[in-house]
């Protein structure tokens, strides 16, 4: 569990912490749209937010290590664009705005998705008109990600502790296996939750 | 593929984002027309599923691993609807959740690994299932479908980039395509073994086992091809005009890009290029071809493979 938890620090308290989520979310979104729809020419919007996200980290008491091991882990993408960009001389000014703007953006979402629970933002999805199938479909998900991935884990333990054979290929398989079984898990939890639902009075 | 925030502009996030809603809704709408109020909780279980699967690493040489992706799975288990639905639900929480797929790329995210991905690898799956009767034919069409999504939801991505003025299409498109023909083998390969393991443990859980319960899905296909038509009309359509500048841009810098991308596709049709031709589009499009029947037929042997050595174990059903 590790590597899931390692992505999510939560249940700290601040003011950042406080604000009602679609306050968060809509300043978010803003922020993003207007600096990616700006060109980078334009320095004073992107000092402006960069002191903005600033404050508010210092407002959220996360440590900054952690966010700036969130950056790190995220930014393959714009590492990988960077490679690709750097065949293309005529290129490389534009890469330089969009790893700026990236980050910029990157960030914002880091602050948001580590200040806000999870279902505070899927109340606001439902209240933007999110059909409510999906909403359903994102809270299970949500509720059973921990559960199934703890599950993968213990399945994946057990099977390196019963299989001492080496080559690939076979490793392959079992590993295959393992998913599959997964699957097969997850349908038999699904028909359980629905009865459990169902008793529930869900329609 | 995760396309981060910034990497996508404004015109290209809203189309990818028209688009993706279009498919989502129509998604949606056969959902709730044709899966049983029994199977709505597995949507959200299959796309929890899908999120702890990814964790899962395969070893690959050199101390790398990959992972499956896992799109043409879902939909060869639960159709074409419900993969885009569980895609889009995966998408969002690690978007949301774990800020990994920007907010404004979203869309295109959705686009790319919803439906050109599951839905265009549905497609695929069905075609070559239709050709090669039996479940040796549906693993060979789940581990070609694999391969095919993969490369496609790359070209797409490598398409909405260059749209959005992020990166020259004549880098983007051979690095893009070239990395993604590599990977998509280890999805391919992945996607066909925790097919067959399914199968075998619990047949009654892959729908083609379930006669004769498969739903005619004429009209859905038809809507979400018209929206894949559209999306690479606009995305990729516009460089493969210009194309022959482009292909010599790559042809000047080849030496580079094989460094750059690692070793592309390692057909004789190296770099898309077929030698003696001279007429680039007819000649990428040829070595597209043969690329797609080479690993078509390694497809096949997959399937041979697999599903043979479990008819010596089990008597058929």
């Amino acid at each position: 569990m590790e590597n899931l938890f390692g992505h999510y620090h939560s249940h700290s308290d601040s003011p950042v912490h406080r604000l009602p989520a679609i306050v968060k979310l809509s300043v978010a979104l803003l922020v993003i749209i207007v600096t990616v729809v700006l060109p980078i020419e334009d320095k004073n919007w992107f000092i402006a937010v960069s002191i903005l996200l600033a404050l508010t980290a210092l407002l959220s008491r996360i440590p900054i290590l952690f966010l700036l091991k969130r950056i790190f882990v995220l930014s393959p993408f714009i590492l990988g664009v960077a490679l690709i960009n750097a065949f293309q001389p005529s290129m490389r000014g534009t890469w330089m705005g969009v790893a700026v703007k990236s980050s910029l953006c990157l960030f914002t979402v880091i602050l948001v998705s580590n200040t806000t629970p999870f279902s505070k933002i899927l109340r606001v999805l439902k209240l933007v008109r999110v059909p409510a199938l999906l909403i359903t479909t994102i809270a299970l998900m949500h509720r059973y990600i921990f559960v199934l991935a703890d599950e993968a884990e213990r399945m994946n333990r057990a099977r390196a502790s019963r299989t001492f054979v080496r080559g690939r290929r076979f490793q392959w398989r079992t590993l295959a296996t393992v998913v599959g079984q997964l699957f097969v898990r997850a349908s038999e939890r699904a028909e359980r939750i629905y009865d459990a639902m169902c008793a529930r009075g869900w329609k | 593929m995760h396309i981060p925030d910034g990497f996508i502009d404004g015109k290209t996030a809203v189309v990818t984002g028209v688009l993706s809603a279009a498919g989502l809704g129509l998604a949606l709408r056969r959902i709730k027309r044709e899966l049983p109020a029994r199977r709505v909780p597995l949507l959200g279980l299959a796309a929890a599923f899908l999120f702890a699967a990814q964790m899962v690493n395969f070893p690959v040489a050199g101390g790398t691993s990959g992972h499956l992706v896992g799109g043409v799975l879902v939909a060869a288990l639960l159709g074409p609807s419900a993969a885009v639905v569980v895609v889009t639900a995966v998408l969002i929480v690690q978007c949301f959740l774990f800020a990994d797929g920007g907010i404004m790329a979203l869309g295109a995210n959705i686009f790319n690994m919803g439906i050109v991905d599951g839905v265009g690898g549905y497609m695929i799956y069905r075609l070559v299932s239709a050709a090669l009767p039996g479940s040796r034919g549906r693993v060979t069409a789940v581990a070609f479908a694999g391969w095919c999504a993969t490369v496609l939801a790359a070209i797409s991505c490598a398409g909405q980039l260059a749209w959005s003025g992020t990166v020259s299409w004549s880098a983007a498109f051979p690095a893009m395509a070239g990395v993604h023909m590599l990977i998509g083998i280890g999805e391919g390969l992945i996607s066909a073994l925790v097919y067959v393991a399914i199968q075998r443990t619990r047949p009654e859980l892959i729908p083609e086992n379930n006669l004769p319960a498969q739903p005619r899905r004429r009209g859905e296909l038809i809507g979400y091809g018209l929206l894949a038509a559209v999306g690479i009309a606009l995305f990729v359509a516009p460089f493969a005009c210009s194309w022959p500048d482009g292909l010599e841009a790559v042809a000047a810098k080849l030496g580079f890009e094989h460094r750059a991308a690692g070793p592309v596709w390692p057909a004789p049709a190296a770099n898309y290029h077929v030698p003696g031709m001279h007429w680039a589009v007819g000649a990428t499009a040829l070595a597209g071809v043969l690329g797609s029947l080479v690993v078509c037929g390694l497809a096949w042997l997959l399937g041979r493979f697999l599903v043979r050595e479990q008819k010596s174990k089990f008597p058929p059903a």
